[in-house]
């Protein structure tokens, strides 16, 4: 019996190398063949021209533009709202609003993005776009942060929750008033967690696909604007799995070993944030 | 200095406020919206071009689940089994299997997808198959059903575990009959929601199982669709009724798993600590 919950422990081991080798032997060779440089930095995709060009840059920076303002947009309202449920609300109706806000952390992605196409995409087209293009950057950047706010409520709320409560009544105690002790003590205190949750929230935002592809307008156009037809990475896979035959796929998979890539790095701060957090919650214990 | 914090008070009120109206408008779109598009054709009918419906995807849909739950719950749990009942939870082994698991949860689900794509539909020769999809998506959902089985089985108590050593029942035997009932409320619920994960995802299935919305798979081996795939396949071909339609279907029931979770965690929480007393 030992051996095969050995084994099953080791699977995830395996799978994860599997996937690994897999992109990057099929991925690796593509991008050597185009040339790194003209890979990455290259801002023509045709891949469908007679002489195919591919350059990811401009999908590159699309994605960076939409997990940044998502992720802006997203951690600002979110680590507020956290906030508001920490101290300033009702304690009755705390409970009932993280159950809600737990659920709704569930809903498809996919159903944002119809939202986002049906919904917000007309009406950023008509009151906020100078360009009269409601696909893009923006609209995008709405979906996501609306779609990552359950996540970085909840994380920050956690982290918030986890101050002992000592901090609060001390500072009370040495005149501070609410307000100044939630915003000046416990805060700051929360400061690691809340950065894990941050990082979390970027890691679904560059990963998003169906919610971005149904907004973003689908053309590899260098931005220019946030009003504009763009592509990112995982755009760009989804779009060409639609578009392209086997042949030309394999371009695709260069792209998902650089997606592979950016996630991995986060992965890597997102641990060491948590390794430093739980570290900082053991000194607390100990000075208690 | 006093204002200040006093006025972010409000702000940080007003952020509640917005969120809370945000999250609620998807969801209250999505029902006003398609509640009345939603027919009895459109849900069991026969496919039709001029008529789509959704019965290849509700059967795709539920072959998906089964082929990943077939997989990824005994694997998960026997995982997580090794990992709290044969070690300490401290050693090297039981780290590396964290940072893996931990790394896979972390893998954008398009790139599951394309490692699908490459292991399935290429190396393997399978073509798009409702199979192909079932075990990237059991792959995908693995990292959560180890860590909440995990979670469930290190809050069992250890002098249960003592209790049933010390009567000269077998390790195995302890697991099985002590430890897995003790902690199956946890366990339950992690199934449920990663059940949730499968039926929401649609970025993994472009590439694995070929979006074929118009035919009924006939054997594990055919290519599909599920819910989450068809809301994008009727709303970027023209079929705007149907997308807001099928999206109250999958919303229903992406809610009533969630609900059914917590409920089933509570139900199984209560019948066992509540004959232990």
């Amino acid at each position: 019996m030992r051996g095969v919950f050995l084994f099953s422990a080791i699977f995830s081991i395996l799978a994860l190398a599997t996937i690994t080798v897999f992109l990057f032997v099929s991925g690796v060779p593509f991008i050597a063949k185009t040339g790194f440089a003209k890979f990455l930095f290259g801002s023509d995709w045709s891949p469908l021209a007679d002489e195919p060009s591919y350059g990811i840059f401009p999908m590159i920076v699309a994605t960076l533009y939409v997990t940044a303002l998502s992720v802006l947009i997203g951690v600002g309202i979110g680590l507020l709202t956290a906030i508001a449920l920490y101290k300033f609300c009702p304690k009755k109706l705390v409970t009932p609003i993280r159950h809600m806000i737990n659920l709704l952390a569930g809903i498809p992605s996919v159903i944002f993005g119809l939202f986002g196409m049906t919904v917000i995409v007309p009406f950023v087209r008509d009151y906020v776009s100078p360009t009269g293009v409601g696909y893009g950057i923006f609209s995008a950047s709405l979906v996501l942060a609306i779609m990552i706010l359950p996540t970085i409520v909840s994380v920050s709320l956690d982290s918030l929750n986890s101050v002992p409560n000592t901090y609060y009544e001390g500072a009370l105690a040495l005149g501070a008033t609410k307000e100044q002790a939630t915003f000046k003590i416990m805060l700051p205190s929360a400061k690691s967690g809340i950065f894990a949750g941050v990082v979390l929230a970027i890691g679904r935002a560059i990963g998003e696909t169906m919610a971005v592809i149904m907004v973003i307008g689908g053309s590899p156009e260098m931005p220019e604007s946030m009003f504009q037809s763009v592509r990112t990475m995982t755009a760009n896979i989804a779009m060409g799995a639609l578009e392209l035959d086997d042949n030309t796929r394999t371009a695709l998979i260069a792209t998902g070993v650089v997606l592979f890539v950016f996630t991995l790095i986060l992965n890597i701060s997102f641990s060491l944030l948590k390794k430093d957090s739980s570290e900082k919650k053991e000194k607390r214990g100990a000075k208690k | 200095m006093r204002k200040i914090y006093y006025a972010l008070k409000y702000v940080c009120i007003a952020a509640l406020v917005i969120s809370l109206v945000a999250l609620l408008a998807v969801v209250a779109y999505v029902l006003i919206n398609g509640l009345d598009k939603l027919s009895f054709h459109l849900v069991f009918g026969e496919y039709d071009p001029n008529m789509p419906t959704l019965l290849p995807a509700l059967v795709g849909t539920l072959q998906l689940i089964g082929v990943a739950a077939i997989i990824a719950i005994p694997i998960g749990v026997a995982s997580a089994i090794f990992l709290v009942e044969y070690t300490n939870n401290k050693g090297k082994f039981v780290k590396i299997v964290q940072v893996a698991a931990e790394t896979l949860a972390g893998i954008p689900s398009i790139v599951y997808g394309l490692f699908g794509y490459l292991i399935f539909v290429v190396a393997f020769g399978w073509g798009y198959s409702i199979i192909g999809g079932g075990i990237t998506l059991a792959i995908m959902i693995l990292p959560t059903i180890v860590r909440s089985t995990q979670e469930s089985l290190l809050s069992v108590q250890g002098g249960l575990r003592e209790g049933a050593y010390a009567l000269g029942t077998s390790k195995v035997r302890t697991i099985f009959r002590i430890v897995l009932p003790s902690a199956a409320g946890g366990i339950v619920t992690a199934i449920i929601l990663a059940i949730g994960r499968v039926v929401s995802e649609s970025a993994v299935l472009i590439l694995t199982i070929g979006m074929v919305v118009n035919k009924v798979p006939e054997t594990l081996m055919s290519p599909g669709t599920s819910l989450a795939l068809d809301i994008y396949y009727f709303a970027s071909h023209g079929y705007p009724n149907e997308a807001a339609a099928t999206a109250v279907v999958l919303l229903v029931f992406v809610i009533l798993l969630n609900l059914l979770a917590g409920w089933i965690g509570n139900m199984i929480k209560k019948s066992t600590y509540g004959d232990a007393k």
